[in-house]
């Protein structure tokens, strides 16, 4: 528009377009990185990085040679076969077949040897491992017992899988948190807007001496660090005999929900048409039912983007969650599972980290990418003046 | 009980409860104690009308009052008791916080965090809401940036962990690094000082979309005609941008970066997900939350001097809210 006006260079809208992609992509790899991992397998995760998955994975694997009938050949013991029949190789090598890189009869050098080559063992043995897993070994004593350990490196190709999710849901009590999250997150999302709304109804629609005061100190509460809360409250709840439990939380998130709802709702509802209010009001209408009747209603878009506010908020809270709830698992939430159990106990078990990480963001991945507009348009009420 | 159940039965009371209230709280006021008939018709509307909006204020105020204004001074009161809450220090605990050292770093620390995460957030927030303004496909763009704003902060930092792995296969730092040719991989999170702005970029991250929707949303505002007129002196992009659009969305971004500002002072979770306060990465609400259980009278102290570190926002917001009423 006026900037095409001045005429603007193809060159600089080239540049936004490729600053723009670049930025983009910025933020989405460590994402992305996540969700890659979580549907690889533990060992591919180790391996290589997610970025290389959709390659595949060169991995160590493990076999025998089967000495079950060693036959005599120019004086010497030879037993030949498959690797891909052992069947400590078969389970990891499903289709009976691979493609073997290297080969090697240590464990701490399972790719001494190219595929193909023959390699010379102590006490005059030898050893070949073709790329298709044929192997052949040769000794100059008779081969008896068990046949000689046989290491290799083969190529796996990328292989997906949903196992990480049923660990993580099964095993280890994600499930559990799962459900302690929604049980949280619920009732606190619904209780405050109710509470707030009415509240937002009076700031906005009714005339009375300390307005203007009770305006100003739910702005001044908007910003009151929850760290002052916790200490206080805890010891109160437990007076109380609350203590800390799903009620207590459900009161908690409340309270703290408040200055923010009725902020928001107050903002939406003082820009509502006078003339409807006001014809209601004079057909005799109370503000009882003006406000259920034709506030409420009107406030929707207010009420969704408090409501989505509100959800995101508590279902991602972490410190409120530490504080009001008992720390045991059966009242864990997810993100306290996260950080405390998990990335202390299994800090190193990446699919296990990924995994559990990705539970517990979709959810509001979802309500986030389905009620944008409404975050968007409250997100602007809330601020932009 | 069910906690599930036990949640649903809270929804119906607390839904049903509020209606309840507000509605027979209603009728008590226009038909028994102000009723609308009588010799005192006239005084006793007026009388239910000056009643009736604290009816409707009553649960929101008394709410606030227990959850947010009593901690305050309930906080301050008991951050001038000893750890078990029973032999009065005076100020006794914020000496201490003075000469402890880990207190000196948390308040470096979050001093560095007010700094940078707000500027960061702010200025890329603003660049990606100007960039994408005239894109085709800006609305998608601004989607993806806005994204990290649903991710919890456990799962950010978790994201990041991913990043910063000390591991070349599986952290994208040392796989660069590594096609650098760097022989060893390092932790990013424990390099002193910048392991700091390692975790600040976690919030940059999620703090950008923000800062994104609000400006973006502010530069749509701006009057057609000055920058018609701009244009037709000869500015050009830039110059258009920095001088005249920037300088009229200065409120807003004010705004935006006192909101993130805010919340930086508040935010426990990526420290303690990550380093756990070690590596010299303390700040102030996770160095508050190694003292919650443990020593209230400290946990407090340091508390109140967040909400000390907060009073001038809070001032600030509330003069600029009664300037707007009138």
């Amino acid at each position: 528009m006026s900037d095409n006006v001045a005429g603007e260079k193809a060159g600089l809208t080239w540049a936004v377009q490729i600053s723009v992609v670049a930025l983009v992509i910025l933020w989405l790899i460590p994402t992305v990185g996540l969700f890659v991992s979580s549907f690889r397998e533990r060992d591919q995760i180790s391996a290589t990085g997610w970025w290389l998955a959709p390659f595949s994975v060169e991995l160590a694997f493990r076999g025998r040679a089967d000495a079950a009938d060693p036959r005599q050949e120019n004086g010497a013991w030879v037993i030949e076969g498959s690797i891909f029949d052992d069947p400590e190789v078969a389970t990891a090598f499903r289709s009976g077949s691979g493609v073997i890189n290297a080969f090697g009869t240590r464990g701490v050098a399972p790719g001494q040897f190219a595929a193909g080559t023959v390699a010379e063992l102590p006490n005059g043995d030898t050893l070949s491992l073709a790329a298709d897993g044929a192997y052949r070994f040769t000794s100059p004593e008779e081969i008896t017992g068990n046949g000689p350990r046989v290491y290799f490196e083969a190529s796996t190709p990328p292989r997906f899988t949903l196992e990480n999710y049923r660990t993580v849901l099964t095993a280890d009590g994600m499930d559990r948190a799962f459900i302690n999250t929604l049980t949280v997150t619920v009732p606190a999302t619904i209780i405050p807007i109710l509470i707030a709304a009415f509240a937002a109804y009076a700031l906005a629609w009714m005339d009375f001496p300390g307005r203007g005061f009770l305006i100003a100190a739910v702005v001044g509460l908007l910003v009151v660090p929850l760290q002052l809360a916790l200490v206080p409250l805890l010891g109160l709840h437990t007076r109380l005999g609350i203590g800390q439990s799903f009620l207590g939380i459900w009161l908690a998130h409340t309270g703290f929900g408040l200055p923010l709802a009725i902020y928001l709702l107050r903002n939406y509802m003082v820009g509502l048409p006078r003339d409807i209010i006001e014809s209601a009001k004079v057909d005799g209408a109370t503000d009882f039912e003006v406000f259920v009747k034709i506030v409420l209603p009107l406030s929707f878009p207010a009420l969704a983007s408090f409501a989505i506010f509100q959800f995101l908020w508590t279902w991602n809270d972490l410190l409120v969650a530490k504080v009001f709830l008992p720390s045991g698992a059966a009242t864990q939430v997810m993100t306290v599972k996260i950080a405390d159990d998990l990335l202390g106990s299994r800090g190193g078990d990446w699919a296990i980290l990924a995994t559990a990480a990705f539970v517990s963001i979709a959810v509001p991945l979802v309500v986030f990418f389905t009620m944008q507009r409404y975050l968007v348009r409250g997100l602007l009420a809330g601020s932009v003046k | 009980m069910n906690p599930a159940t036990q949640g649903l039965l809270t929804i119906f009371i607390g839904v049903f409860g509020c209606i309840g209230y507000f509605y027979a709280s209603n009728l008590v006021l226009d038909k028994v104690i102000f009723p609308a008939r009588g010799p005192n018709i006239g005084r006793n509307i007026n009388a239910a009308n000056r009643v009736r909006p604290w009816l409707f204020l009553f649960p929101a105020v008394f709410a606030m009052g227990v959850y947010l204004v009593y901690p305050v001074v309930g906080s301050f009161y008991r951050s001038l008791f000893n750890r078990m809450g029973d032999e009065f220090v005076g100020f006794g605990n914020y000496g201490s916080l003075m000469g402890d050292p880990e207190f000196q770093t948390s308040l470096f620390n979050n001093f560095l965090w007010v700094l940078v995460v707000p500027a960061a957030s702010t200025f890329i927030g603003l660049l990606v809401a100007q960039l994408t303004d005239r894109l085709a496909w800006g609305n998608i763009a601004k989607s993806l940036i806005f994204m990290p704003m649903a991710i919890s902060f456990v799962g950010a930092s978790l994201i990041w962990k991913f990043v910063y792995a000390n591991n070349a296969d599986i952290g994208l730092i040392n796989a660069i690094r590594d096609v650098f040719g760097a022989s060893q991989p390092i932790d990013p999170l424990q390099i002193p000082f910048w392991n700091n702005l390692f975790l600040m970029v976690i919030l940059i991250w999620i703090q950008t979309g923000f800062a994104m929707v609000i400006l973006s949303g502010a530069l749509r505002g701006i009057p057609e005609e000055t920058l018609e007129a701009a244009v037709l002196d000869g500015a050009n992009p830039f110059q258009i941008f920095f001088k005249i659009k920037v300088p009229q969305i200065m409120g807003t971004i004010l705004v935006v970066w006192t909101t993130i500002t805010i919340l930086v002072l508040k935010v426990f979770d990526i420290v303690y997900a990550t380093t756990g306060g070690n590596f010299g990465t303390q700040i102030l609400p996770s160095y508050m939350m190694s003292y919650m259980f443990r020593d209230d009278g400290r946990a407090t102290a340091v508390a109140f001097v967040i909400m000390l570190i907060v009073l001038p926002v809070m001032i600030w917001n509330i003069v600029q809210a009664r300037k707007e009423m009138r």
